[in-house]
């Protein structure tokens, strides 16, 4: 047992290849033999994942849900920002630029309202709630933007370490919220094309969960996602504490 | 195999790069658009290689791994979030973290209609 739990112990990213293949091989399974293939079976697996790494986080008590625990650090690797942003990149092999280009204008149009659209509702929710402070309620609009515009934000504008907690938290949900919401919406909201996949990148932001909201929903669509979705964050840097702070400050 | 996985990895580094200059040159602490300039980097290569008739199958055989291995990367990501922080964050965080997503997901649908009839 000793030696089992010394391999274990050292080679976390294979153990990591196991968990999540046995995972993926549970809810595939799941999906065909009991849903008649109605719910993809990865869409499943992400959801169970997230519930995962809620009891991770209540067990371990750490900040990288079920990775704080000894057993499953390697999911923290496997999971991680590295391996994520190029599998993304990696989904491009599919991806033809011609289509991009075709909806270049379009991607750039849901990006500027995509990042409006969440930082005024954050804001107002942040001000229903009793914030009145221009930085305040500029971090946590920067929060509902995506869990590294809100951070970057309150340390630009010097907000208090509890608001810029809690803009972290509101990403985070968002990011879940993208993450289940996708395959929920997406024949109703007509996310069935390349272009529309663009748009949709752009106006969500979350690299995390527009990906994932993707793959449960159609994993072609996927690439032209993450192209768009990848630019979210930077403008969001870019204008929460500059223009969109100056205009607070002037309301408040 | 391996050949097609530096390509992509050259990709990588070379995007990352761009928006970290980018993030820099515009002032920010962030990285702008890194992913999306090297999957722009990745297929004008691949499109360039396919003309000039350097591409082999052998090589897409590297990245489609990755490609592929995608899923399992975001289910990982998924099981190492922060959900209970998030979710005891209070219920500020989780309004303001759901409210605004189902407002988008009509502001979406809104724009395909409109984008659709022009």
């Amino acid at each position: 047992m000793e030696e089992l739990i010394k391999v274990v112990d050292k080679n976390g990213l294979i153990i990591a290849f196991i968990l999540v293949g046995l995972l993926t091989w549970l809810t595939d399974l799941f999906s065909k033999k009991i849903l008649d293939s109605k719910i993809p079976g990865s869409a499943i697996a992400i959801f169970l994942a997230l519930v995962f790494g809620y009891l991770g986080g209540v067990w371990a008590e750490g900040e990288n849900g079920l990775a704080d625990l000894k057993w499953f650090k390697g999911l923290a690797l496997l999971g991680g920002s590295m391996f994520r942003d190029f599998a993304i990149v990696a989904t491009a092999i599919g991806a033809s630029f011609v289509l991009i280009r075709k909806s270049g204008i379009l991607g750039l149009i849901s990006l500027v309202l995509g990042i409006a659209v969440f930082f005024l509702a954050g804001v107002g929710l942040a001000w229903a709630w009793g914030y009145r402070d221009a930085i305040s309620l500029c971090t946590i609009g920067a929060g509902a933007c995506t869990y590294i515009v809100g951070p970057v934000t309150g340390g630009a504008l010097g907000a208090s370490s509890e608001v810029i907690a809690l803009s972290i938290g509101t990403g985070v949900v968002k990011t879940i919220a993208v993450t289940i919401l996708t395959p929920i919406f997406a024949k109703k909201i007509g996310l069935d094309s390349p272009s529309a996949a663009m748009a949709f990148g752009g106006i969500m932001g979350t690299s995390s969960g527009v990906a994932a909201g993707l793959a449960a929903t159609d994993p072609k669509l996927v690439p032209y996602g993450a192209v768009t979705a990848t630019f979210y964050t930077g403008l969001g840097c870019l204008v929460c504490p500059s223009l969109f702070y100056l205009l607070l400050e002037s309301l408040f | 195999m391996i050949k097609g996985l530096a390509l992509l990895s050259c990709a990588f580094v070379l995007g990352m790069w761009t928006g970290e200059l980018l993030g820099t040159w515009l002032g920010i602490r962030a990285n702008v658009g890194g992913v999306g300039f090297a999957m722009l980097f990745l297929i004008l290569t691949k499109e360039y290689f396919v003309k000039k008739g350097w591409w082999k199958v052998e090589m897409e055989f590297g990245m489609e791994f990755w490609n592929k291995l995608y899923i399992p990367v975001v289910i990982a990501m998924a099981a190492s979030l922060n959900v209970k922080s998030a979710i005891s964050s209070g219920p500020l965080a989780i309004f303001a973290g759901i409210v605004p997503v189902i407002l988008a997901f009509v502001v979406f649908r809104f724009l395909i209609k409109s984008s659709k009839v022009s």
